[in-house]
């Protein structure tokens, strides 16, 4: 064989390579689309099984969520409030606490205190949630007796303030990026103006970095909806249409637990909530999650 | 639109610009010190918000510490070789976690092994390969979504389509490509952030030298992202090792007095047990449960310590 023949079969083979590599990391970034088609598809198919047996209006009207008694009962409303009110205390904790924390840290801070502070919050988001769900069940809600002293043993508040703390470093990480992330010329225009530290971080900073602010809120209520230990330990398994925080309630992650715990052959009625459930959750946190993309694409201010 | 134009808007945009900024000097003018002192009152504020974040930190991590061995207040110290070495008890006195260490570390490993390479992969395709074009949008904007997705919703996708439909039942298998799914958006984001942050020049002077795009990839790009890529999936395992939620909704138990046989068998791991033992009303069985977090948050520093110092040996500049 000639050498320019060997050299064409190697760079066949080099192509022929260099192109199977490439179809196969092709297929790993399909994956993240495969996914996605999985969990709306498989949510779906059994959420429309679960409709073809309970109406939707039921569903969506009724006030009552008693799936596993004899009298049975399907309105998500108690499951849905439950969720809504552990996601609210959460966020009148983490918001105040986060915010004031990240405009702290972006323009009153020193660096080496920023550099420091920041990492360590953040620990806060990395202990796994089972772990919060202990604490508010053996430490909180005792505690909290104290000044409440008709609060149940489980109750939203306790759950609902630990997740709250557990928030806090979502709110003020993604906060004090884009405060950090408006520039400097804006604040010395505002300096130059004699304005005071204060006034530059509220009436200046804050402003500018609005969408950035409302999109670390906005995922911190979609973490909160979808939130599953802290609930489950410490917010109780009993579904009921209440906006009293010391009462033992039933959220949409945590009757989702509560069946998974029990056994539910497939097939079953039961087994077809878990998915309804699932879809409404799924629904809702996604709806939120897009919700804050578009706030930061939509007002989000462009500095060159 | 033409230079002028564009001139004459941006001048109208600096122009209400200070106008805004002069109105809430003006309406901010008055008693100077009290200006003044309204930042300090921020600066308390933000560190009382610190104090109080990192305090209820570590109130739970002595909280906890002390339940589980009584170091502080006295009592009986749960945290012995029988705890490590015992499986799960009705008694809580006999009762252990090896079923569930022993668990985690199967999941675990086999979570490692099918999101890692999947991960780095599509991180590669999307940074080295990818036009940018409609479909690399779809998987960008799909990727950032699912990081978002709450985790019981992958147990939910994992009950069905690898419990039921692949039918690979309640098994250790089906625990770790659920927890694989989850941590791949986060291990995929890591390792772009990694990858990027190679300068063009390293790559241009590999094709200069007649080297194909996959060598550049491999022997040129890799080993200079590795360390980001690194320190990116040990924080994506650990966020795997403290998941609870999707792993009861795919059916893992909560009593197995067993070490698995092999990896269709049934399971349990740690944050399970530690949920299954809160959950009884015993105060033994409390203070199991605390043992078991103190094991487990031990296992978590570690693994931190571990990313943190690959951040430091990897670190580089150019």
């Amino acid at each position: 064989m000639a050498v320019t023949d060997l050299q064409k079969q190697s760079s066949f083979l080099r192509n022929t390579r260099e192109k199977l590599i490439q179809i196969a990391l092709l297929l790993a970034a399909t994956v993240s689309i495969l996914t996605t088609i999985g969990i709306v598809f498989s949510l779906l198919s059994e959420t429309i099984a679960f409709f073809s047996e309970v109406s939707i209006i039921e569903f969506l009207t009724e006030t009552e969520w008693t799936p596993l008694f004899s009298i049975k009962k399907y309105g998500i409303w108690p499951l849905l409030s439950a969720t809504l009110l552990t996601s609210a205390i959460a966020l009148l904790v983490a918001v105040p606490l986060g915010l004031v924390a990240a405009i702290f840290l972006s323009e009153f801070a020193s660096d080496n205190v920023r550099r420091t502070i920041k990492p360590l919050l953040e620990i806060l988001a990395g202990i796994p949630t089972v772990v919060y769900g202990y604490f508010a069940l053996t430490t909180v809600t005792p505690f909290l007796k104290n000044f409440i002293p008709t609060l149940s043993i489980f109750n939203s508040l306790s759950a609902g303030i630990v997740m709250g703390v557990m928030l806090i470093p979502y709110v003020a990480s993604l906060s004090e990026d884009s405060l950090s992330a408006v520039p400097n010329s804006l604040r010395e225009a505002a300096y130059g103006l004699g304005s005071t530290r204060f006034e530059v971080a509220t009436r200046v900073v804050a402003p500018a970095a609005i969408s950035g602010i409302v999109a670390s809120i906005v995922l911190a209520f979609s973490r909160a909806v979808g939130e599953t230990m802290i609930v489950a330990i410490a917010a109780g398994q009993n579904p009921r249409f209440t906006f009293d925080p010391t009462v033992p309630v039933m959220t949409m992650t945590s009757y989702i637990v509560q069946v998974s715990l029990g056994d539910t052959p497939y097939g079953s009625l039961s087994y077809y909530t878990l998915y309804a459930v699932g879809f409404t959750l799924f629904l809702f946190t996604f709806i939120l999650n897009i919700f804050s993309y578009w706030m930061v694409r939509k007002f989000r201010e462009v500095y060159d | 639109m033409s230079t002028q134009e564009r001139l004459r808007d941006d001048a109208k945009e600096a122009a209400e610009l200070i106008t805004s900024i002069a109105d809430t000097v003006d309406r901010g003018s008055g008693n100077l010190k009290w200006r003044h002192f309204k930042g300090t009152i921020l600066s308390v504020l933000g560190w009382a918000s610190i104090i109080f974040g990192l305090g209820v930190l570590a109130i739970l991590i002595i909280d906890v510490i002390n339940r589980a061995t009584g170091i502080f207040t006295g009592g009986q110290n749960w945290l012995t070789w029988d705890f490590f070495n015992n499986f799960d008890s009705r008694f809580a006195q006999r009762a252990g976690a090896k079923a569930a260490i022993v668990g985690t570390l199967y999941t675990i490993s086999l979570t490692i092994l099918f999101a890692f390479p999947l991960g780095v992969a599509a991180a590669i395709y999307l940074e080295e390969y990818a036009n940018d074009n409609w479909f690399t949008r779809l998987v960008e904007i799909n990727i950032s979504n699912l990081a978002a997705v709450p985790s019981i919703i992958y147990g939910l996708l994992g009950l069905q389509v690898f419990a039921r439909w692949l039918m690979l039942g309640r098994s250790i298998i089906t625990g770790a490509l659920t927890l694989a799914l989850l941590v791949v958006p986060i291990i995929i984001v890591a390792s772009r952030e990694s990858i990027r942050a190679v300068p063009l020049s390293l790559r241009q002077a590999s094709y200069a030298l007649g080297a194909t795009r996959w060598q550049t990839t491999w022997y040129v790009v890799l080993p200079q992202a590795i360390g980001g890529i690194l320190t990116g999936s040990i924080l994506a395992v650990s966020r795997a090792i403290g998941e609870t939620a999707p792993l009861i909704t795919i059916g893992a138990l909560t009593f197995v007095p067993f070490l698995p046989r092999n990896l269709f068998d049934i399971f349990t791991v740690l944050p399970i047990q530690i949920f299954n033992w809160t959950s009884r009303p015993q105060d033994d069985f409390r203070a199991l449960a605390a043992a078991g977090i103190v094991v487990l948050l031990a296992i978590l520093l570690t693994i931190n310590a571990l990313a943190i110092y690959l951040r430091i040996r990897y670190q580089k500049r150019y």
